[in-house]
């Protein structure tokens, strides 16, 4: 525990020496990225320790804040979420020292150095945070110091939009979040964690409404649909390595508080779980929908987060389902399935967006339209987008295939035994999972081949380059992650194996049989993609050595006897989804604006289309202006004049004067 | 698996597929009252792609060459799970059928992906095709597999399609039978044939997978037609187990029944491919959807 809380000082400490190094823009790196990666080491140490041997010894402070206490725990769930809270926050600070060099000659980079530290450290406090004043302390820091991150290019007004959005959002969600704790607080007459326990057991009404209250508190920094708006406004906003942390790490805090909250509840409804695989299929499918239709690369990848997050809620789904119908086996992967796609997702998504950002520095645009053969000129960029791009779409050899095939294993588990209605849902689920697979392929092959393959589709403003050592390193390292738990999963199954026990193991017998069988088969897993690769270098040696002899030449790609081939005439990123969003049209509503070619000699033609999002539209905007209108009502209150204003602070208080005396 | 069966199974999954496309060939020829080229042809082709040099456009980089090394690679590893000799395979695991469905994603990911690299626009038509019926198909196959994991109580190939499918006909005959039709729809439209996509023609605007491999020559492009032999060898056998759920237990009957299985799948391909046209674009998605409500209809059958 000396450790992690020497994590957290050192975090906060760099992050103010880096906000007064100020303009220094040596000092600033020296400061905020070195404090960064050595606070994150630091709490690495303690996370791995307490993942290996159970929790550590709790700490516990007097606090002055009423109710509050400065009570920190690492149990084996808070240490799973310290592993990417640590590990892809340290890269991402790694990169963003040379990805912020460009920005450097107009303002002063101190404050985003210490804005990211302290981002980190507040997320490492939510998950150790064992008393609700803490939690939601920190769950303020972290949502305002993001807040600050989103907003770095204020100069921007649509930065300013995408930062206004963040923080309506993530208020809206905290709100729910204080009627929850409050609730909790009153039931359990305190508001620290340990004395929480069981309550639908003692009050099944108040469970039902505190896992309403988390489902919209903890979903709203999740990101699940609808409440998901916030997400692709604010991570095309950020910088780069910034939308790596909030998409890899921070909204993942949001499954985290749903986790942490599902263990106070005690036993489970069959309709929690119900819920949890519908907010699943919904968020999944519809997130992969959206960003299909993207032409900005970043606000693509944010739409993959809603879809991922959409993954984990339905081996959450799973995983409650088979806790209220007495299955061990199918609560333990759908639950470890989720478990280690928070864990993945924290790899491939940080892996992508870093790579989103190197085309960002490398071309100055992240219009797919724009881009295009960049793989020559970035061959490991390119190579390592291309492993997190096989990775989110959950394909062998890489590790996204593995969270979801422990979802896939989980459903058919349940699948096969149940014989109530829940089995026919688990059905909908399994089919959803295979149509988000598919079109997570195609929009990948949409983003991978059109910023990366082919030929460049205009000529590139700035000279094109290759990211330096400082922004390709964290990418390799992310890639190699993703590789490494693609080919040894059981072991890595087996390493947080205490975490999965410590969400299922509260309610129902371990079935170590039906475990061991799962690790027996993630070994066979691994050996299929062990085959895969080799099988795949055989035939480079066998194709190797049948053109050794013979003549291998470089020609123009083939056009159909067309000779003069252009850029121009290859296929776009729209135009490459266009079937699929036509199949989608229905919930995408994809507004297009064209001006068709006319007469003989046309001069001009264009054709522009734009997928605003769907709940932001059709749900937010008209409920907004709704209560808008229902409040203009109230305006004669507001005349300006201050004797008027303490007229009602002085009728406020004879109110409550009367109200508590005159009883 | 004694020593026999294993190489009696490699020997057919390596030697068998080509000859599947021999079959096709040889009937459309018949049908149409043509002689048509031999039943091996297909053999001489990937012959006579082998013995040649290569030629690699400009524009495009490894993942080009690297989409029919590793496409082949992931259908060989594919065919590892698959119930050749008897109900036994070589690879077999709880879920595996998962893996399965999955190795098939990463080829046909690969190859769009290699398709891409071209930066031709008529490639890049055939991916974007690609991509929008195999997301379509993908939950289909996965239904109709669910039927039968129901059926069977299994998520395991080698038990899905395996002796215990015999019984199961006889008390779900019907969700079978639609499962069984909707891995045939499956089955035409992954592996490219008629009423989606037409294997005869290169070069016209409405293909799919030909396109893809429009600039795929040489070895490679013997890589390419080999590994989509394959998968079509690969989808024929579960549906022919399916279709042809008898175990005899004599391991050559058994075998001698599949390859017997396969070839008439091949002669029905055939006639289907020569008694339709292939479907409007705009309409394939209907096909697929079809496929998948099918297979739906039979889970709602076997759920009592």
């Amino acid at each position: 525990m000396t450790l992690f809380l020497s994590a957290l000082t050192i975090l906060g400490v760099s992050a103010g020496c880096a906000a007064l190094a100020g303009r220094n823009q040596r000092w600033v790196t020296i400061w905020g990225v070195g404090g960064a990666v050595i606070g994150c080491f630091l709490g690495l140490m303690p996370a791995i320790h307490a993942l290996t041997t159970g929790a550590l010894p709790p700490f516990r402070a007097a606090w002055q804040v009423p109710y509050g206490e400065f009570f920190l725990v690492l149990d084996p769930l808070s240490a799973f979420f310290l592993l990417p809270i640590f590990g892809v926050s340290a890269l991402a600070a790694i990169y963003g020292s040379e990805y912020l060099k460009p920005f450097s000659t107009h303002r002063s980079l101190g404050p985003i150095s210490a804005w990211l530290n302290i981002l980190i450290a507040s997320m490492a406090l939510v998950v150790a945070a064992r008393n609700a004043v803490l939690f939601l302390v920190a769950w303020e820091v972290m949502s305002l110091a993001s807040f600050f991150l989103v907003t770095f290019e204020d100069e921007r007004e649509d930065v300013r939009e995408a930062g206004w959005t963040y923080l309506v959002a993530t208020h809206l969600g905290t709100a729910f979040l204080f009627v929850f704790f409050t609730l909790l607080g009153r039931h359990a007459g305190s508001m620290d964690f340990d004395q929480l326990t069981a309550i639908s057991a003692a009050s099944p009404t108040l469970a039902v409404v505190l896992f309403l209250l988390a489902l919209v508190g903890f979903g709203t920094k999740a990101g699940f649909m609808p409440l998901h708006v916030w997400l692709p406004e604010a991570h095309p906003a950020a910088p780069s390595h910034v939308s790596a942390v909030m998409s890899g790490v921070m909204i993942k805090l949001g499954i985290y508080g749903i986790l942490r909250t599902l263990t106070f509840l005690g036993p489970p409804p069959a309709w929690w779980g119900l819920t949890l695989l519908m907010i699943g299929v919904t968020s999944g499918v519809l997130g992969v929908a959206f960003a299909l239709a993207q032409h900005d690369l970043k606000r693509l990848l944010a739409y993959h987060s809603v879809e991922n997050i959409g993954i984990i809620a339905l081996g959450m789904g799973i995983g409650l389902l088979g806790q209220s119908a007495g299955q061990p086996v199918m609560s333990w992967l759908g639950f470890s399935g989720a478990l280690l796609h928070v864990l993945n997702h924290s790899l491939f998504k940080g892996l992508l967006f870093l790579g989103a950002g190197s085309v960002l520095h490398a071309t100055g645009t992240r219009e797919l339209d724009r881009l295009g053969g960049l793989f020559k000129a970035m061959p490991w960029t390119g190579t390592a987008f291309l492993v997190g791009a096989t990775a989110i779409c959950g394909l062998p050899p890489l590790n996204g295939f593995i969270s979801e095939w422990l979802i896939y294993v989980g459903g058919f588990h349940g699948f096969l035994a149940f014989t109530t209605r829940s089995g026919m849902w688990l059905g909908l689920g399994i089919a959803a999972l295979a149509l988000i697979g598919g079109l997570a392929a195609a929009c990948f092959a949409k983003a991978f081949g059109t910023v990366f393959l082919g030929s460049p589709r205009e000529a590139q403003a700035h000279s094109v380059h290759e990211a330096g050592p400082a922004m390709l390193i964290p990418m390799m390292g992310l890639a190699g992650s993703c590789l490494a738990i693609g080919l040894w999963p059981h072991g890595v199954v087996q390493f947080i194996m205490p975490a999965i026990s410590s969400i299922t193991g509260a309610s129902l017998p371990v079935d170590a049989a039906g475990i061991a069988s799962t690790l027996a088969g993630l070994r066979l897993v691994s050996a299929t993609a062990a085959l895969l690769l080799c099988i795949t270098l055989a035939l480079v040696v066998l194709r190797r050595l049948l053109l050794k002899t013979r003549p291998i030449n470089q020609a123009f790609t083939w056009g159909c006897g067309y000779a003069a081939p252009t850029a121009q005439m290859q296929y776009t990123a729209s135009s490459f989804a266009q079937p699929l969003g036509r199949l989608f049209q229905s919930v995408l509503r994809t507004q297009s604006h064209e001006q068709a070619p006319a007469g003989y000699f046309p001069d001009s033609a264009h054709r522009t289309s734009h997928t605003p999002d769907v709940a932001t539209t059709y749900l937010f905007l008209p409920l907004f202006a709704r209560i808008k209108r229902g409040l203009e009502a109230l305006r004669w209150l507001q005349q300006g004049r201050v004797q008027l204003y303490l007229l009602y602070i002085f009728l406020t208080l004879v109110v409550l004067l009367v109200w508590k005396l005159g009883v | 698996m004694s020593a026999i069966q294993l190489l009696w199974s490699l020997g057919l999954v390596i030697g068998g597929p080509p000859l599947l496309l021999g079959v096709i060939h040889k009937t459309k020829a018949i049908l149409t009252g043509r002689i048509g080229a031999p039943v091996l042809q297909p053999y001489y082709d990937l012959w006579k792609l082998l013995q040649k040099g290569a030629v690699y456009s400009r524009t495009t980089s490894w993942v080009f060459r690297a989409g029919p090394l590793v496409s082949l690679a992931a259908f060989l590893t594919a065919a590892l799970f698959v119930p050749l000799a008897a109900p036994s395979t070589l690879l077999s695991f709880w879920g595996d059928v998962v893996l399965w469905a999955y190795l098939v994603g990463v080829a046909r990911f690969i190859t769009v992906l290699a398709a891409l690299d071209t930066g031709s626009s008529f490639e890049g038509m055939g991916a974007s095709r690609e991509v929008t019926f195999a997301s379509l198909a993908e939950p289909a196959l996965l239904v109709a597999l669910a039927v039968i994991a129901k059926v069977t109580g299994s998520v395991q190939l080698s038990e899905m399609f395996g002796p215990v499918l015999g019984s199961a006909w006889r008390t779900a005959g019907p969700a079978l039978a639609l499962a069984a039709a909707s891995l045939f729809l499956v089955l035409l439209a992954e592996n490219a044939r008629m009423p989606v996509d037409d294997p005869t023609t290169h070069l016209e605007l409405t293909m799919i997978h030909e396109v893809m491999v429009l600039d795929h020559g040489g070895p490679d492009f013997a890589f390419i037609l080999y590994g989509s032999a394959l998968k079509l060898f690969l989808f024929g056998v579960l549906l022919v187990r399916l279709l042809m759920p008898v175990h005899i237990g004599v391991p050559w009957m058994d075998l001698s029944m599949l390859i017997t299985g396969l070839l008439g799948l091949a002669v029905v391909i055939g006639v289907v491919e020569s008694s339709m046209a292939r479907l409007r674009l705009i309409r394939v998605p209907q096909l697929l959807v079809t496929s998948g409500v099918l297979a739906a209809v039979g889970l709602l059958l076997v759920w009592r």
